[in-house]
């Protein structure tokens, strides 16, 4: 079983965190096929949240495959979340690294290059999205 | 059905109106929150619908009946500001108090809950915490089973913990028996967290009231060159406004996509969007046939 943890000033909504967080629970291994989903009423008795929050997040999960709300039981885990294998993450640190190295060498600041990554980020994210 | 709808409601004390044509529909299985700052007729708006109050012009509809009626009584539950207590009484006779004088009052509901939280049934009531006494209060409401729910400040008094465990409470019995809830507070950030609708009081009249999602929806906070703050395509109202010699932040509410690339789009929190309404410089009402309109659109 996990648990819920919610950051109200973080500007992302709160139905998106408990999805993000089921989400990395799954990619870690916290969470493996048939576990149940805390119940809407223990999350709303931890966090303190609209119950309806917990629902659309747990719907949202629903519709991506991810798990499966058995009624009157309560929500269980259909699959896991695969992440890429280790030796992967590792090569594209290294290319990163070697990415931030050139820019502070081009002369960016810290900021800068935490701006321009950004940025670059969410365009990447939006043109998968489009 | 809607657990609450008032048409034109007002009152008036002596030369005073606490409320100036107050219109607006409440979803049951809502979680309202009640927001304005001291003295926008919070209060009077609830006494009003739990007959404690009579209006002084136009009409209450709580759970479809005339407030106060004795049918409508019985399902509704109220904690009243600092959640009163008769101080003399311990735990235990309040909640036999309860039973006798509510048909279908639960109370192995009540005992359930508050030996849960480890609160003394033998102790006076004068001698229990704030947030004890709050939660007391709300298991005597909650053992009603009422309908709808209306709480008067009931986080005021209470420290930021005790705020929390209310509010965990409040939200379980909410799962457990799906009441509507009407919740008046000043305090923000933990209205958000659990109000899915949000009521924007001010000096009597209503400023906003809608969907918190499409609260937050329609309002952006645009960074711009000041020249060009004139005509935004894309924003129906701006609320609040500040400038510098060359820049403009602006706080608006949207009818449409910002496309302009001189604004920079941020999201605007729902505390900055309900301060905005609660300043009485952008007097808006939110019965204004305008308003209501640009949402409706939205809402589609």
């Amino acid at each position: 079983m996990i648990e819920f943890r919610l950051e109200t000033r973080s500007g992302i909504a709160p139905y998106l965190q408990i999805v993000q967080q089921v989400k990395h629970a799954l990619r870690l291994g916290m969470l493996k096929t048939g576990d149940q989903l805390p119940t809407v009423k223990e999350v709303v008795g931890s966090v303190a949240i609209n119950p309806n929050t917990v629902l659309k997040a747990y719907r949202e999960l629903e519709r991506a495959g991810l798990v499966e709300g058995r009624p009157g039981v309560g929500t269980f885990v259909l699959k896991g979340l695969d992440g890429p294998p280790p030796h992967a993450h590792a090569a594209l640190r290294r290319s990163l690294l070697r990415w931030i190295r050139n820019a502070l060498e081009a002369g960016l600041d810290h900021d800068s290059v935490e701006a321009l990554f950004d940025s670059t980020f969410r365009e990447a994210a939006e043109e998968e999205i489009a | 059905m809607n657990a609450l709808e008032a048409s034109g409601l007002s009152k008036r004390y002596g030369k005073h109106w606490a409320l100036e044509n107050c219109s607006f529909e409440l979803p049951a299985g809502s979680i309202a929150g009640l927001v304005g700052p001291n003295g926008a007729g919070k209060t009077t708006l609830l006494h009003i619908a739990v007959g404690l109050l009579e209006q002084t012009r136009g009409s209450m509809r709580i759970l479809g009946e005339q407030p106060g009626d004795r049918g409508v009584l019985s399902r509704v539950g109220f904690v009243a500001q600092d959640s009163p207590l008769y101080k003399g009484f311990s735990v235990e006779e309040m909640l036999r108090f309860g039973a006798h004088t509510n048909s279908q009052f639960d109370l192995d509901l009540a005992h359930a809950r508050l030996s849960r939280l480890e609160i003394p049934f033998d102790q006076k009531a004068g001698s229990l915490s704030g947030g004890q006494r709050a939660q007391v209060a709300l298991a005597l409401a909650f053992a009603k089973h009422p309908e709808i729910l209306l709480l008067d400040e009931p986080l005021a008094s209470l420290d930021p913990l005790a705020r929390r465990e209310f509010l965990q409470i409040l939200m379980e019995g909410v799962v457990d028996s799906g009441p509507t809830v009407v919740l008046s507070s000043h305090l923000l950030t933990d209205l958000e967290r659990v109000c899915d609708h949000m009521m924007v009081l001010a000096r009597g009249r209503f400023r906003l009231i809608d969907d918190t999602n499409d609260i937050v929806k329609t309002h952006k906070i645009l960074i711009g060159p000041r020249e060009r703050a004139g005509s935004i395509s894309g924003v129906a109202q701006v609320l609040h406004q500040s400038t510098t010699d060359r820049q403009a932040t602006l706080l608006v509410r949207t009818n449409g996509p910002i496309i302009d690339p001189s604004w920079m789009v941020n999201q605007a929190s729902l505390e900055d969007v309900v301060l905005a309404y609660l300043d009485t410089r952008t007097a808006t009402d939110a019965a204004e046939p305008e308003l209501r309109a640009v949402t409706t659109e939205v809402a589609r």
